[in-house]
């Protein structure tokens, strides 16, 4: 009697346990450019980009608290308000599930957004999954970045907000990695406009990264906190802002911010000029861009 | 008579040696500038799948083209100068396309709103003609080898293997390491030197051997 007791409680042990870490495939796609993974667990849908399971997430969202973000990335790149903190606007490369655009487009009733996206299949996802819907505030161009910049500049468009997240299922394409694309993007920025670029903070080419974003930009604030290996990049087209008005753009956008879990009060004393990275590295180029191969070492 | 047979047996191998070095560099080059032809194309028409389909649709293209013309030109008194001339002349017209690559493209950038004909005609502005001719090497390379009708099969395929041998060798030493080592343009400026390098070989070599005796 016991041990059959035992062996229940036992048996229902594990059957919680498995709940607990049970991962459902909501849906598996292979792609023009990846293999797309949509996973749910007890509390989130993630898309992941790559053939194994337990591989980064690319983008998380909570059906119960949609506005939530999950990543500390995501909150991260919420930090280019403080340098620009109501940009009209906004152009975003890389969709993932759509959490920076849906929060922006919510938060910012007059602002336009141009998501600009390689793959149709992840748009597919990320408005089936995510809860992302476009509208005339909310577009998505189905192109690659780098051709949609430089359409961008010369049709003479200009964003006040530019976000860079665009990743493939192992790092950021090297053709947009390059100096070359970074000026265009440049060019693309109203005066004062703002970039945030969301990248690795380790791997050798941390430095190659930093060394290119500072050809172009000059000085750019370095957004690293303890519990992401990302960092984002807040370069500007323009002199940066000074403390006293990073703080008070905190301080305007804190309230707003607080349903989605962004402790933007937090950034300002987390924002660094210091230089960090060997500046020795060469700066990546069109003609010199082997991202990839020196992330590896 | 007796010092001159082994002299002109060594003059024979070094010549199929050189041939065969030839085509290995043929192929090496062909994949080389394919593999870097996507980085080159990427900074104006993207890296979507399409920029891939335009650059091996190309290249394809160009080596059918050039596998004629090749075979064409063995008909016409071949002979081991004429083969380096053509090597010769595919890094003379290889070498531009360094400094013509930006501008030629921006124009066809500035032209073709759709990407993807915008990279298939990038492409054939770039490619073709290098291609076209670095395709020629493989048919006129069997033509000077080939020395009794039996054998033909042999030497063909002798000759595929080393060239596509170098092909491989050729997309592998590019994506691996060129790429890191070097910037593209001095990658392709390399391919054209090592071109009009073994070209100038042959050609030397071709006098020298056919010098009557």
């Amino acid at each position: 009697m016991i041990r059959l007791r035992r062996l229940v409680l036992a048996a229902a042990l594990a059957s919680a346990l498995s709940a607990a870490s049970a991962v459902d495939i909501l849906h598996r796609e292979r792609s023009l450019y990846q293999t797309i993974l949509i996973t749910e667990d007890r509390n989130r849908i993630c898309m992941q980009f790559s053939v194994r399971e337990q591989q980064r997430n690319q983008s998380c969202f909570n059906p119960r608290r949609p506005k939530r973000m999950v990543f500390t990335y995501t909150r991260m790149m919420m930090g280019a308000l403080l340098l620009e903190p109501e940009p009209v606007n906004v152009l975003i490369a890389g969709l993932g599930g759509g959490t920076l655009p849906t929060a922006l487009h919510d938060l910012l009733p007059e602002a336009h957004i141009d998501n600009v996206e390689i793959d149709p299949a992840v748009v597919a996802a990320a408005r089936r999954y995510f809860g992302f819907a476009t509208d005339e505030r909310q577009v998505v161009h189905v192109r690659d970045a780098r051709v949609f910049v430089k359409r961008a500049a010369t049709a003479d468009v200009r964003y006040d907000l530019v976000m860079l997240d665009a990743f493939g299922g192992d790092y950021i394409p090297e053709h947009l990695m390059t100096l070359e694309f970074l000026e265009e993007v440049r060019a693309v920025m109203a005066d004062g406009g703002v970039l945030a670029a969301n990248t690795f903070a380790t791997s050798r080419l941390y430095d190659h990264e930093s060394e290119t974003y500072r050809a172009a930009f000059g000085m750019f604030f370095n957004l690293r906190l303890r519990e992401s290996n990302n960092r984002v990049i807040l370069a500007r087209n323009g002199p940066l802002p000074d403390k006293a008005e990073l703080r008070a753009n905190a301080a305007a956008w804190r309230g707003r911010l607080r349903a989605y879990d962004v402790p933007i009060r937090e950034f300002p004393a987390r924002l660094s000029l210091g230089v960090d990275w060997d500046v020795t590295r060469r700066p990546l180029t069109d003609q010199y861009a082997p991202a990839n191969l020196l992330r590896g070492d | 008579m007796a010092t001159r047979a082994p002299s002109r047996a060594t003059g024979l191998n070094a010549r199929v040696v050189l041939v065969y070095a030839l085509a290995f560099c043929g192929g090496f080059s062909i994949m080389s500038l394919e593999l870097l032809g996507g980085r080159i194309l990427a900074p104006w028409f993207g890296g979507s799948i399409y920029v891939w389909g335009s650059i091996i649709t190309v290249f394809m293209l160009a080596l059918s083209l050039g596998y004629l013309i090749g075979g064409r030109l063995s008909l016409r008194a071949p002979t081991l100068t004429k083969f380096g001339g053509i090597l010769a002349v595919a890094a003379v017209i290889l070498y531009p396309t360094v400094h013509l690559a930006e501008p030629a493209m921006m124009w066809v950038f500035e032209r073709i709103e759709d990407p993807r004909y915008g990279s298939l005609v990038a492409s054939l502005v770039l490619f073709v003609a290098p291609t076209v001719v670095l395709g020629a090497i493989s048919p006129y390379s069997v033509r000077l080898l080939v020395r009794q009708r039996e054998e033909s099969g042999k030497v063909a395929g002798s000759l595929y293997f080393v060239s596509t041998l170098g092909s491989a060798l050729g997309t592998l030493a590019t994506s691996f390491y060129f790429v890191l080592w070097f910037e593209i343009d001095t990658i392709v400026t390399c391919l054209a030197g090592l071109l009009l390098g073994l070209g100038a070989l042959a050609v030397a070599v071709g006098f020298k051997t056919q010098a009557p005796a």
